[in-house]
């Protein structure tokens, strides 16, 4: 079964685009995802949440549950008190945290919330006793609407507070009044940003075995943060953190919406303990959808301010985020991103911001892939085009005139951000030159000419990425990477990010066999466990490379140091004489050469141990960056959309994207694909809609669209490389972009095609029908 | 209630006594132990329980065990043959056209029929033959290059 075929040989791997060593287990079945695993006498939970947005518990009966064949026991919110609340790592000064506890107590707060727990035999028994759980509830009023919550005199989510306001976040630098007062023209626009289900093909899952003898715990669970879930499960169930080993195994995507800490996972954790057995979770797809953290929720106000040649000088924003009724863990942090973020590659003089988070009777907000960034370009993107209209400019020219000059990196924005490096005309150029701009335009002439609508938008974007210095970060930003490397020469790489689809695998193993000078096939990546990686922080805000690999690439320093001690020393020479190339040490002093293998030997067999020098060849390092990354580039695209159907077709996307240096080529682009599609997703399909009375409408693959291969243009990529100055590996981070880039671009294509009708915005997600509806409207006036 | 099934999975005999509600999806995970089928909806839209039966792709998750009584089905877990990998997977790795990996099985699976029926699809067809297929992670273009060299290697093989 498993495969016997391997990457061929290279004499270097980076840069190259080598094929991943990941992917022979996966596309054989031999991958060990969360709900492969078994475990002797394992038994199958499920969770019953409220059909209600808001409501009383007055009662609950589990009798008939319990005496359901098969099934081992109940839980309601009352019987896992115990367990501590799910963490928020919010630090606002108004910051509210509501008692958020794994099982509602006597509320639940939106549609989803998990009320009772089931343990059975089997998970169609589990899914049988559901039905014969029987809850009381009493129906309490709804807000459902983030606006209308923050209204003098709403119905309240959480009647222990006066109001609705979750918490409210303010920046502003320079006179941004004046600037406005002074400015030639300025322009505001209202934009939604709708909620998105972040939808990873796996759906969350664990299994938590509790081992009675040694009293350890292990939870294995499809999460992209093992380190951080494992402490904060030992401070949600009061135990030693040395006594818990978190396993995320193999993850079926994650894009933000795993990097969380989850009621389940501390409920498994509870239960396995409580019951002596092995409790295994996995989350049904509707559960997904309603409860999995969705993204975006803003409904934003954007104004600028600009001169008459173009130069844009303020910039306000208002923010109300839908934060639902419950903080996760990065719920109030999200939208602060968007905050930083505004300016995007724009030299702004003057900025005011204020973002209001409000309770809604809703599931929580939190990250979702671009997590604020997206949100923060999409606004600033649509309405810096908006002014180019009112200016009589060309869109791609008001861009140019704002861009900071290569020569003024690092560039602080207005928003405070030391932007480490960049060259966003050269990025802009190229996607200008690759879709032939000029062309595009004549075209259009010729479509307008014709009464066809077609349109071109451009998106320059920025993103904060590489997270990040640790100051700036709830948990920690560095990394840790461990590099072993045995007595045959073979190296064991630890690293504390946890891939979940990147493929770190294999652009670790690269950086690893060039330095070494060995074969890829020589060195094995393991992360995403607990008891074998000391510590990490995780994979999320496109920080694998640009800090794992960084401190792989300190240690791999350090071996690479101690080993050269070790070849002076049996080749009896002095250390500065020799060189270590393509895998072998040299020295101009002595005719024999060793290999790393060689040396990994001796420092194994210590028959001539150097002086001062311990046996062994093993290096741990932890890499603290600087400051953000931030990558940037150019999506272009062209549409054309139907008249009589307002269905719009995507003729040509072209995306240049600088990453700083890269690794893999062909996983680039891979991301750069992903995260298109997942930018478009929410331009022409996804949201999700909840009604007033907090009943979620679509909450279901079936009513839930998320692309599919038709949907999707073909992404014609390129890119510039600006090294990054904050790493030693001069990486930006990649796994965002994509999403951040295209979104805009789509949307103002489509503007710039409905433009002769007098349309100057239309609220996403632009479908067939709301494009269709806007044709008609502005046909008839 | 429970029924005895004899199937032909990956060309070894099976005979199993199951309920008449047990998915095809969950018997071949759970009763067979062959995990490379992958659930990511229960509900037909996603495709991550393709399977071929009787040669024909179907959704696992839609049909139940008892349904498949008698008859062959071929999984993720019996494509590749004496450790040599099947061209679609070979192609899939070689053309990047998995990330996160768990839609893959699927599709691949998927692809397999795809090409039984039509040996040079053009980039259309190819998109319309995974049409049953969610991916989220890869945008599907490193896919449809899969499905192109796939078809390739088929052809000169
Ligand atoms: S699990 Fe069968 S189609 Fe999604
Ligand atoms: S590779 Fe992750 S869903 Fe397709």
């Amino acid at each position: 079964m498993a495969t016997t075929t391997t990457t061929p040989e290279l004499k270097t791997y980076i840069g190259k685009r080598v094929r991943r060593v990941e992917d022979p287990r996966l596309i054989t079945g031999t991958a060990t995802y969360v709900d492969d695993i078994r475990k002797p006498g394992m038994l199958h939970a499920a969770v019953l949440r409220s059909p209600y947005a808001a409501a009383k518990i007055t009662g609950i009966a589990i009798e008939k549950a319990l005496a359901l064949p098969g099934v081992k026991a109940v839980y309601t919110g009352k019987d896992v008190a115990a367990v501590g609340p799910v963490p928020c790592a919010g630090s606002m000064e108004d910051l509210r945290i509501p008692d958020h506890r794994i099982l509602a107590r006597e509320r639940v707060y939106y549609v989803g919330h998990p009320v009772v727990a089931v343990v059975a035999t089997d998970r169609y028994i589990a899914a049988d006793a559901l039905d014969l759980i029987e809850v009381d509830y009493e129906p309490t009023e709804v807000i459902s609407d983030p606006e209308e919550a923050l209204k003098d005199g709403a119905v309240r989510v959480h009647p222990e507070y006066p109001d609705n306001v979750a918490f409210t976040y303010k920046q502003a630098k320079g006179d941004v009044d004046k600037a406005f007062e002074e400015a030639d023209f300025t322009c505001e626009e209202r934009i939604l940003v709708p909620r998105l289900a972040p939808i990873p093909m796996e759906t969350r899952g664990v299994v938590a075995d509790w081992d009675e003898g040694a009293k350890e715990l292990t939870l294995y669970s499809s999460t992209q943060i093992p380190h951080l879930l494992k402490t904060q499960l030992a401070l949600q169930l009061d135990m030693p953190e040395h006594h818990i080993r978190v396993i995320a195994p193999e993850v079926g995507g994650g894009f933000g919406s795993k990097c969380n800490v989850w009621a389940e996972e501390a409920l498994a954790c509870f239960v396995a303990m409580d019951l002596k057995k092995p409790i295994k979770w996995i989350e049904s797809r509707r559960e997904s959808i309603q409860v999995v953290a969705h993204g975006r929720a803003h409904v934003d106000t954007i104004e600028i301010a600009a001169k008459k040649d173009g130069t844009l000088t303020g910039l306000k924003l208002h923010i109300v985020c839908d934060i639902g009724a419950h903080h996760q863990l990065l719920t109030p942090i999200i939208p602060t991103l968007a905050v930083l973020m505004l300016p995007g590659l724009y030299k702004f003089r003057s900025f005011k911001a204020s973002l209001v988070g409000a309770f809604t009777n809703r599931a929580p907000s939190d990250l979702y892939r671009g997590a604020g960034r997206p949100e923060a370009t999409y606004v600033l993107e649509r309405i810096v085009d908006k002014m180019a209209r009112i200016l009589g400019m060309d869109p791609a020219e008001i861009r140019f005139k704002n861009f900071p000059e290569p020569a003024e990196f690092p560039f602080e924005t207005v928003t405070g951000l030391q932007y480490d490096s960049g060259d966003y005309a050269a990025a802009f150029h190229k996607a200008l030159d690759k879709i032939d701009y000029k062309a595009c335009r004549e075209e259009q002439k010729k479509a307008r000419a014709e009464g066809r609508l077609y349109g071109i938008g451009i998106s320059t974007y920025g993103e904060l990425c590489a997270f990040g210095p640790s100051p700036a970060t709830p948990a920690g930003g560095w990394e840790c990477a461990s590099v072993n490397v045995k007595a045959t020469g073979k190296v064991e790489v630890l690293t504390g990010i946890s891939p979940h689809g990147q493929g770190e695998e294999t652009s670790f193993s690269q950086m690893v066999a060039d330095a070494f000078g060995i074969p890829m096939s020589d060195v094995v990546v393991i992360h995403g466990d607990t008891a074998k990686v000391s510590y990490g922080i995780g994979t999320f805000g496109s920080r694998g490379i640009a800090i794992g690999g960084s401190a792989l690439h300190l240690a791999m320093q350090d071996i690479v140091a101690k080993a050269t001690k070790y070849a002076a020393h049996i080749l009896d020479v002095d250390a500065d004489t020799v060189t270590f190339k393509n895998g072998t040490f040299s020295s101009s002093a002595a005719e024999q050469t060793l290999s790393f293998a060689d040396v990994a030997l001796e420092t194994h067999l210590c028959r001539k141990l150097p002086p001062g020098t311990e046996p062994g060849l093993t290096a741990t390092r932890f890499f603290e960056p600087s400051n953000f990354a931030f990558p940037f580039g150019a999506h272009i695209c062209t549409v054309e959309v139907d008249q009589e159907t307002g269905e719009t077709t995507i003729l040509r996307f072209v995306a240049v994207d600088d990453c700083g240096k890269i690794i893999n080529p062909l996983l680039v682009e891979g991301q750069i694909h992903g995260g298109v599609a997942q930018g478009l997703g929410p331009a022409f399909m996804e949201g999700v809609i909840y009604d007033e009375e907090g009943q979620l409408l679509n909450g279901t693959m079936m009513d839930y669209a998320i692309p599919k291969a038709r949907h999707m243009p073909w992404i014609e990529t390129d890119r510039t490389e600006t090294p990054s100055t904050v790493n030693p590996l001069g990486v930006k981070g990649v796994g965002e972009a994509g999403t951040i880039g295209s979104l805009p671009a789509f949307v103002n294509a489509v503007v710039d095609a409905l433009s002769p009708l007098g349309v100057d915005h239309v609220d996403i997600p632009m479908t067939p029908q709301s494009i269709w509806r806007v044709i008609q409207e502005r046909s008839r006036s | 209630m429970e029924k005895t099934i004899r199937v032909k999975v990956n060309g070894r005999e099976y005979e199993r006594v199951v309920e008449p509600r047990l998915l095809l999806v969950h018997f071949l995970r759970e009763d067979l132990e062959l995990t490379g089928t992958h659930i990511g909806c229960e509900t037909t839209v996603c495709g991550a329980c393709t399977v071929l039966l009787e040669g024909r792709s179907v959704k696992a998750c839609s049909i139940f065990a008892v349904q498949a009584d008698g008859k062959e089905i071929t999984t993720i877990e019996g494509m590749a043959s004496h450790g040599d990998m099947h061209a679609v997977q070979e192609a899939f790795w070689n053309e990047h056209g998995l990330q996160c990996g768990f839609c893959t099985p699927g599709m691949i699976m998927s692809v397999e029929q795809l090409l039984n029926d039509n040996a040079n699809p053009t980039k259309d067809e190819i998109r319309h033959g995974i049409e049953g297929n969610l991916c989220r992670c890869t945008g599907y273009q490193h896919i449809i290059n899969a499905v192109e060299a796939a078809a390739k290697a088929k052809a000169g093989a």
